[in-house]
């Protein structure tokens, strides 16, 4: 079974009496394990791609099953019940709360599902050790330079063991090291901890790192090509 | 479902975040409840003292008036004319049902003489029912008997300001002390009762049998008559028949035709006195419902802070809502911190009110009683501002649309 299929997506707001369509017929499906990058300029539907499949925002038409849920016939709970259990998101703008110690925004998912607060600071800790932020588990993110803070934020998407990652041009804020740094994590959560990561990016050297790469253009796939890892 | 005790700490947190402006939002609690309380412990204060001063009286209380004279066209005020009799006093006991005890009045004001102390107060005739009428019990001695109304006894029972202006403070009881130049044996000290509801100081009396003051202090051309009738009814409940009795009986006494006008005047104290408690209370409810006006201004101040907490905190419940935040668990995060804003303010708003009260008994000298009533009431009271000043924002916050609240700067 894949883990996402995406059959007909189309996603249409209303702007007075304008139709925009943002998403017009896209049918995607993605395999547990695959490293995908979704590329295309400003506007053609790759963020709204991602909202839909990170379960903050419904398409007005077509299907979506994650595993075997259909995730159209799902309320507002219930999705961020996925969004909780199923799915990790990582940010451009790293998106942790101010004022917040880096364990406390790692253990923030872990409030959202009753685990027992003993557990919590372990696998928050955990998290953030394996990550390399051992030491920095009091630290506030205006502490933390841009890629300490991201590393955080992907602490935070891999503490309730989420199958799938989203991440919304991680890359954007961090300079070229760190940059770096972030894909050569990405590719080792994807090949060691087998977790299927989809990405969105401007940029040819980031969606280099993938194996995979989807283009949109106007709200519609213009290629899905796949490569062979050297 | 987030767990009670993470959003307390989370409430906690967001609260400390802008200390200033919690303090200032609570503020406003504070004032509300302690006004409240403040302003119920007065109008409980002044219906307690009515309510003393009522007691102090004597229940259940019926007082008869003789009529007023008419001289030349001119008339002068009640009791003027003694209408009254021992012999009615006796009628009103013996005929009528609803009554448990009548004793009479014949006052004057007289100088009194102890050693070298002297006072002046005012000096009442009347019969031992007098003490069951006005329940007064006696601090020392004894009371007098029929026998000394028989006799016409020169003793006498003295209030305690008398006792207070003659003798210091020690047991007069058995000495000797002169009413216009009289000598009379003080049988016993009356019991303090404090202030009358009009004011006037109950314990400045001297009690001497009624005939002795007919014979020995006001010498008046009419005997056997009395100025004033005290009644006790048998109940709060028969007092209206015992006032309809009484004027019957001494309409029919007194041979007063169909047409005429009654030759006396009988007054239902009691009535009188419960109608000016009830105005106390219903000014105690009248105080409580202006003062949880400000509890309820304060609640909008509540209000008005958490809708601007939720526009500023819009990205951090776009993340909670993208890291798995349900509806509920946005919304109790909301009014968690509301309620710890009311509550705390109603908690401290309690220590404001106490000492509030305190402060006004001690600077204006008002009776204040502070209720646990009150106290429960308010803070309850602050608790519910909470939860329905902070449920508005709470459910604006929960319908926020993730996408939005992420993006928004």
């Amino acid at each position: 079974m894949s883990l996402i299929t995406a059959t007909e997506i189309s996603r249409t707001y209303h702007l007075g009496d304008i139709q925009l369509k943002a998403l017009d017929d896209v049918s995607i499906t993605i395999e547990k394990g695959e490293f995908v990058s979704i590329m295309g300029p400003s506007g053609s539907g790759k963020s709204t791609f991602m909202n839909v499949l990170g379960c903050l925002d419904k398409p007005t038409g077509g299907k979506y099953f994650l595993e075997d849920t259909d995730i159209c016939s799902l309320g507002r709970d219930e999705l961020a019940g996925i969004r909780n259990k199923k799915i990790g998101f990582v940010f451009q703008g790293f998106n942790l709360l101010p004022r917040t110690s880096a364990i406390e925004n790692v253990e923030l998912p872990m409030l959202y599902d009753s685990i027992s607060s003993k557990e919590r600071i372990e696998r928050a800790r955990e998290a953030l050790k394996s990550l390399g932020l051992e030491g920095r588990e009091n630290h506030h993110p205006n502490q933390l330079s841009g890629g300490q803070q991201q590393r955080v934020a992907i602490a935070r998407a891999l503490v309730n063991r989420a199958p799938l990652l989203l991440a919304d041009e991680p890359t954007g804020n961090l300079d070229t090291k760190t940059s770096t740094e972030i894909m050569e994590l990405f590719v080792k959560l994807n090949t060691e901890s087998k977790i299927t990561i989809l990405l969105v990016t401007h940029e040819n050297d980031i969606a280099a790192y993938s194996r995979r790469t989807i283009r949109f253009l106007d709200g519609r796939v213009i290629s899905d090509e796949v490569k062979s890892r050297q | 479902m987030i767990t009670l005790s993470s959003t307390f700490r989370i409430s906690f947190r967001a609260l400390r975040v802008n200390k200033m402006r919690s303090a200032l939002t609570m503020l406003g609690i504070v004032i509300g409840v302690g006004a409240v309380i403040a302003m119920l412990s007065v109008g409980t204060g002044a219906s307690r003292k009515i309510a003393e001063q009522i007691s102090s009286m004597g229940s259940n209380l019926i007082m008869i008036l003789s009529g007023a004279t008419t001289a030349g066209g001119v008339r002068m005020g009640s009791g003027t004319q003694p209408t009254l009799t021992m012999a009615d006093v006796e009628a009103i006991k013996k005929e009528c049902p609803a009554v448990e005890e009548a004793a009479p009045v014949l006052n004057g004001v007289a100088q009194i003489v102890h050693g070298n102390q002297n006072w002046s107060t005012g000096v009442i005739g009347t019969t031992p029912g007098m003490l069951i009428v006005r329940d007064w019990p006696l601090l020392y001695g004894r009371p007098f008997s029929q026998q000394d109304i028989k006799s016409a006894a020169k003793v006498c029972l003295i209030g305690q300001t008398v006792v207070d202006n003659l003798f210091g403070g020690a047991d007069p009881s058995g000495k000797i002390i002169r009413i216009k130049k009289v000598p009379f044996v003080v049988a016993g000290v009356l019991a303090s009762k404090g202030q009358s509801p009009t004011g006037q100081d109950q314990d400045d009396v001297i009690y001497v049998p009624v005939t002795t003051a007919q014979k020995k202090l006001f010498g008046t051309i009419f005997p056997g008559m009395v100025r004033i009738i005290m009644v006790k009814a048998k109940g709060a409940g028969e007092l209206s028949s015992a006032e309809k009795q009484i004027t019957d009986l001494l309409r029919q006494r007194h041979r007063i035709g169909p047409k005429q006008e009654n030759d006396f005047t009988v007054r239902n104290l009691t009535q009188m006195m419960q109608t000016a408690e009830q105005s106390s209370r219903i000014m105690t409810i009248l105080l409580g419902a202006i003062a949880s006006v400000s509890l309820v201004v304060g609640g909008i101040g509540i209000m008005n802070i958490m809708l601007v907490s939720v526009t500023e905190r819009t990205r951090e419940i776009g993340i909670r809502m993208a890291v798995g935040a349900k509806t509920w668990d946005i919304r109790f995060q909301f009014i968690i911190e509301a309620l710890t804003l009311s509550l705390t303010g109603g908690a401290v708003g309690i220590l404001a009110g106490v000492s509030g009260s305190s402060i006004l008994t001690q600077l204006a000298g008002w009776p204040t009683i502070i209720s646990t009533y009150s106290i429960l009431l308010a803070f309850g009271f602050s608790g519910l501002v909470g939860i329905f000043f902070g449920f508005y924002p709470a459910y604006k916050a929960s319908f926020l649309n993730p996408i939005e609240a992420l993006r928004y700067e």
